[in-house]
């Protein structure tokens, strides 16, 4: 009964995803050692940069922070094969109710700034995401390109709000004023301070970082532990399933891009409201897209997104020391990241195809 | 507006509709064929990047273009192996190649000219020369005509001529051809190709190429026509608003020509003006630059006449049984 | 896989009533009799052998039926002498030669043409573009188009197979589509035209104009191959007729030497009849009633008819038929998979068919359990764990929700295993996914959840297929046994033994209506075979 063409459970989630990021490491190699420069040289410089200091670790913390929310909203959107590919715009309308939570209302801590923060965040970035849900589960308009056209509406929308509404007078930078210095977050040294562990004070890595494995736990637990949860796999898993199982379609489309919308906008808290102290134009620097390739990495699974977001803050970090210190360009890192998502994402059949042969062979002999 | 003010942004609108126009059609193209294409910015980058490099480097522009096409062709294969052949996802494939294109243009060129990403400015037989069309000078001074003709229509690149004759080829190619009609067929129902006796993965591929091709002139365009060389994320979300303009046109060619003319017109004024009075209603220019997307989501919802794409588009052909 | 069995080429040699008498004339082609002569053809996709070592020789200039039942392996066998799919092996020897066919190409070069049971047309073209696409006459489409338009008219005369050239394939009828699939295969200059259920989507009249089409065609000197299931289409309109059952050829007839019950005795097959301890039935109160039920689907077709039935309490209704006559569609209308119109009463209670409560969740709510025909489709996640799939459904269930957001996994595991328990299913790992059982463990699975949870109703469709022997057993007895704790039972299944054998009354349905009642220990097999052929 065995088919061929079955890989093992373990070697699924494990030996598939590793060859392509092998790969595409691979290639990167290439591409340094083409521009001149060593490959074994800059991956030590990237370690060292990125883990061999608390200030490196916290930059890597900080970065994965970012990761770890838009990546858990593609891979939530994926666990119902919805590709969202929004998560930029919906950083972005995050960051805006971010700012509009912490800049027109005194709070008179931060604890309570960060949680209004939060549902801020979190509902404006839903709101970004509803509609394009809603077109998909109501009109059938395709959500891949409803929301990339979101992104670009998203940047017009915040340029618009900043340069004409949150623009402090006489101010020529595209920017909100700053937020209230109390209810700035702490950071991981701080917390880190109160059981004695020294930490660098420098990198932005603050308690949102907290709230991003919160998130892991929690999506985890909604996946997997809840009704709704059983419902959004069921559906991504077999539609006619699904459908046999009385699940509505357009119910469950709504729902998780919703999720989807929330988690990715919570980003802002930890890059406006943790890092910025303020809303700027571009807040959030690609992370959105990020979160495709972090989520592609970790197989939509919340532990697997977590790793691979670690291990994108590390490219992050260790990329900026890398064009530091040599004639290696940030850019770099946007190679590995496209190659990562090529070869997990696009070609995941030339990778599986070898793999299934090889397991097929070992079983026949 | 004065007449001087309108005949300077009809111009520019000119300018800017060009490089959509080559990649509206690009995209167009590959997915009348079944082929989606969200990797048109990441090609018409590399495609400006290499222009403006190889135009530097040889002080010829055409060897800029040419090398542009070819590395665009070869993104466009990427994409080819990873959605014909290994039946990978598309959309994801494409957003794989406009990340790549975004690193490694940047990459490479701070690695040959170390200028931080960029080329060095582009000049003389680098850049692409102006064609006067003929008699523009004579009618210059004629009423309505002199504004239009030489004003508007005439002293524009090589390449902008091209790109508007390429809506008439692409037409002619798409309803006159057989090519045409069997790219048109592997898009709608590839099992109907299949069963013709004719290759639905060489058809695809053909259609993929073209695609690339028309990428890399777009790309070129922009960094040795539109600009005098290469800045790091140059296409700055054009590759989206040429995909936009080909759901707006509902893939169809003539009407890709007014979605993109459309769309310049708005880039051409959000360029000039900070502010557009609109009937007394003062229309911010991020209005501006959101509108072709705006309504590009209204045509999707089908609020307005619904686009349907090609119904073939997005997958792979998998022989059923 | 499966090797070559040969007791079956022998019988199937056997079964042909000519060619084993004429002495075979190979080698100059022009002197064969066959136009098609297929030998050893073997294909399987996957675990699936959907042919085993088939031989048929088709004459030139006749019509030549290929019947079965569904599944049998007919339409595999003739997309590969298509092209469309390639044997594992075996030959294929068109017109004498021998001939390699890997593509659709080589068919067509080889003048073979094949209407499929899915039309292969491209919806928004125009009938002369779908006519000449792959085979134009130059690189500019007005040439071609011209020349397939005087085409055209000469093949409309000839064979009255008008259609307008113009028009749109999605504004066409099914049947003026198809005879743009025929046009297809002529412009080709096809001399084998090969035809795939080719009535399933006709009315009877559009069908009589077909069987026109085909006897002008075969008095021209085409040959046909004719796949179906309906054995008055072979009966009305072929010379000689091929039974496949199961991916084998177990007969060829002339068809004037033949009957519809032999043939319908070929394709059922004569197997031990199944033994099921069943006492007799005590029926109670009407459980589920169905009045005037209609189903058109969204080609327009009509696929349920206006049927009236009810089940009692205690009872088992089979529907027997050949696949593909309504039966599918009248249990996912029933399970709330499909909107319909008509009327429907639970315990005497409206049922809605459309609207709002019409969807499969309210079904359950009324104790109406569903075991689908496809259980990989429906029935279960493959990719979900055993345990999973016995909440599908069932996820709203209060023992698996103690709470309102958690899901009690481990009430749902213990629960699972208790099923598996109860329904010995092997592996008893409610850990393993779906996709690792076997046939029958898989078909369990599905059975323990719905059967366990006590309905009133339960739809079952094809219980059975693709399950080992011992599992059969094991099903059919708890089929009875829900039975007798009094639910009604509707069951839909294509094996003819398995409805005689379960069932309290049997229903015979044939083109999305019913035929006939009958007592299965009144009748038999051959009675209910002619009446699922539509020969009432």
């Amino acid at each position: 009964m065995s088919a061929k063409g079955r890989i093992p459970n373990w070697a699924d989630v494990t030996l598939v995803p590793l060859t392509s990021v092998l790969l595409a490491f691979i290639l990167s190699a290439i591409l340094i050692w083409a521009i001149g420069e060593s490959p074994w040289e800059a991956v030590k410089l990237m370690v060292d940069g990125a883990f061999g200091s608390s200030y490196g670790w916290g930059y890597t913390l900080f970065y994965a922070t970012n990761f770890m929310f838009t990546g858990l909203a593609v891979a939530v959107a994926f666990q119902a094969r919805l590709f969202n590919i929004g998560g930029e715009g919906q950083a972005l309308l995050g960051g805006l109710g971010v700012a509009l939570v912490c800049l027109y209302i005194p709070w008179p801590h931060w604890s309570l700034a960060l949680l209004a923060a939060c549902a801020g965040a979190a509902a404006f970035g839903a709101l970004w995401a509803l509609i394009p849900g809603y077109l998909q589960a109501r009109r059938g308009s395709h959500i891949v390109i409803t929301t990339i056209m979101f992104n670009f509406i998203a940047a017009s929308l915040l340029g618009y709000v900043l340069v004409n509404v949150l623009r402090p007078q006489g101010s020529q930078d595209p920017s909100s004023p700053r937020f209230p210095s109390e209810i700035a977050l702490p950071k991981l040294h701080e917390m880190l301070a109160l059981v004695g562990i020294p930490f660098s004070r420098v990198p932005p890595v603050n308690i949102s970082l907290l709230i991003a494995i919160a998130m892991c736990f929690a999506v985890w637990f909604l996946l997997w532990r809840t009704r709704l949860g059983y419902q959004i796999r069921a559906f991504g898993e077999s539609e006619p399933a699904a459908q046999y199982a009385g699940i509505s379609p357009a119910r469950i489309t709504v729902v998780v891009m919703l999720i989807s919308g929330a988690l990715a906008g919570l980003m802002a808290v930890n890059s406006v409201m943790g890092e910025q102290q303020r809303l700027v134009l571009n807040a959030v620097e690609g992370a959105g897209f990020i979160g495709i390739a972090v989520a592609l990495m970790g197989r939509n699974h919340p532990l697997g997104v977590a790793l691979a977001a670690i291990l994108f803050g590390f490219l992050y970090q260790g990329g900026a020391e890398l064009a530091l210190w040599t004639s290696i360009p940030r850019e770099l890192i946007v190679v590995i990241q496209a190659l990562v998502i090529l070869f997990t994402g696009a070609l995941d059949n030339m990778v599986r195809i070898p793999i299934a042969r090889m397991f097929a062979r070992r079983g026949a002999g | 507006m004065d007449v001087g003010t309108l005949v300077q942004v009809l111009d520019s609108t000119l300018r800017l509709a060009t490089p959509l126009l080559f990649a509206c059609l690009a995209g167009l193209i590959s997915e009348r064929a079944g082929v989606f294409d969200i990797g048109l910015e990441g090609k018409m980058l590399v495609a400006a990047f290499m222009a403006a490099s190889i135009a530097f480097v040889t002080g010829n522009v055409w060897l800029g273009v040419l090398s542009a096409i070819a590395v665009s062709v070869a993104m466009s294969l990427v994409h080819g192996v990873a959605a014909i052949t290994f039946r990978g996802n598309q959309l994801i494939s494409g957003v794989a190649i406009n990340f790549l294109a975004a690193g490694i243009t940047v990459v490479i060129a701070q690695n040959w000219f170390r200028q931080g990403g960029r080329t060095p400015s582009l000049t003389g037989d680098a850049r692409m020369g102006r064609i006067d069309l003929p008699f523009a000078e004579a009618v210059r001074d004629v009423p309505v005509l002199g504004p239009i003709y030489h004003g508007i229509l005439s002293g524009h690149a090589l390449l902008v001529y091209v790109a508007f004759l390429c809506v008439p080829l692409t037409w002619y190619m798409l309803t006159r051809t057989r090519f045409g009609l069997r790219l048109r067929a592997v898009g709608e129902n590839p099992a109907a190709v299949d069963t013709a006796g004719v290759s639905v993965i060489g058809l695809r591929f053909a259609a993929v190429a073209i695609c690339g091709v028309l990428c890399g002139l777009a790309g070129a365009y922009l960094s040795t026509g539109l600009s005098a060389g290469f800045v790091k994320d140059m296409t700055a979300g054009r590759g989206f608003i040429a995909l936009a303009a080909m759901i707006f046109a509902k893939w169809r060619p003539w009407h890709a020509l007014g979605a993109v003319l459309l769309f310049g017109l708005l880039e051409a004024l959000a360029n000039r003006f900070q502010n557009i009075d609109f009937f007394g209603l003062a229309v911010p220019v991020q209005a501006m630059q959101a509108l072709p997307y705006i309504l590009t989501v209204v045509i999707l919802a089908g609020f307005v006449g619904k686009a349907i794409p090609p119904r073939a588009g997005g997958t792979a052909y998998v022989k059923e049984h | 896989m499966i090797t070559a069995k040969t007791a079956y080429v022998l019988h199937s040699d056997q079964g042909m009533t000519h060619p084993a008498t004429e002495p075979m004339r190979q080698g100059t082609a022009a002197s064969s009799p066959f136009a098609i002569e297929l030998r050893g053809i073997s294909k399987a996709f996957g675990p699936v052998q959907a042919n085993k070592d088939i031989s048929i020789r088709v004459r030139r200039g006749t019509i030549h039926g290929i019947v079965g039942e569904n599944g049998a392996g007919k339409s595999t066998l003739m997309s590969i002498l298509y092209g469309f799919y390639r044997a594992d092996s075996g030959e294929i020897v068109i017109n004498g030669n021998h001939t390699e066919i890997p593509d659709s190409l080589s068919a067509i070069r080889a003048g073979v043409g094949m209407v499929f049971q899915h039309f292969k047309l491209v919806e928004n073209f125009t009938v002369l573009e779908n006519v000449i696409l792959g085979a134009e006459a130059g690189g500019l489409l007005r040439p071609s188009l011209a020349k397939a338009r005087g085409l055209l008219k000469d093949l409309a005369r000839e064979f009255e197979l008008n259609v307008d050239p113009d028009a749109l394939i999605e504004n066409l009828s099914v049947g003026h589509q198809q005879r743009v699939e025929i046009l297809k295969a002529l412009y080709r200059e096809a001399d084998i035209l090969i035809l795939d259920e080719p009535t399933g989507v006709l009315t009877p009249s559009e069908a009589d104009h077909l069987f026109r089409i085909l006897r002008g065609l075969k008095e021209q000197g085409k040959t046909i191959v004719l796949i179906t299931h309906k054995l008055r289409e072979i009966m009305d309109v072929t010379d000689e007729v091929s039974v496949m059952r199961r991916g084998e050829m177990v007969a060829t007839r002339v068809t004037s030497q033949t009957s519809p019950t032999e043939l319908a005795e070929l394709m059922v097959g004569r197997k031990v009849l199944l033994r099921v301890e069943k006492p007799p039935a005590s029926p109670g109160d009407e459980i589920l009633r169905v009045e005037g039920l209609r189903l058109v689907d969204a080609q327009g077709v009509e696929r349920l008819r206006g049927l009236d039935f009810n089940i009692r309490a205690g009872e088992i209704l089979g529907i027997a038929g050949v696949a593909g006559n309504g039966q599918s569609e009248l249990l996912e209308v029933l399970a709330g998979l499909r909107p319909a119109d008509g009327k429907a009463w639970v315990r005497g209670a409206p049922l809605p068919l459309s609207g709002a409560g019409s969807d499969a969740q309210s079904r359950r709510a009324l104790r109406i359990a569903h075991v689908p025909e496809d259980r990989h489709r429906r029935g279960l996640v493959l990719n979900f764990h055993a345990w999973e799939n016995t909440a599908l459904g069932y996820h709203h269930d209060p023992a698996y929700n103690p709470t309102r957001w958690k899901m009690d996994n481990a009430a749902i595991i213990r629960d699972t295993e208790s099923k598996m328990a109860a329904f010995d299913v092997r592996p008893p790992d409610p850990q393993l996914k779906a996709s690792g059982f076997s046939g029958g463990n898989q078909q369990k699975i599905v059975l323990a959840r719905e059967i366990e949870h006590g309905p009133d109703v339960l739809l079952v469709g094809q219980p059975t297929r693709g399950v080992d022997i011992g599992a059969i057993e094991f099903i059919h007895q708890r089929l009875i046994r829900l039975r007798d704790a009094g639910a009604a039972i509707l069951l839909v299944s294509v094996e003819l033994d398995e409805i005689l054998a379960l069932s309290d009354r049997v229903l015979v349905m044939f083109d999305g209506r019913i035929m006939g009642e009958r007592m299965p220990d009144k009748t038999n097999a051959q009675e209910l075979g002619l009446l699922m052929a539509g020969m009432a």
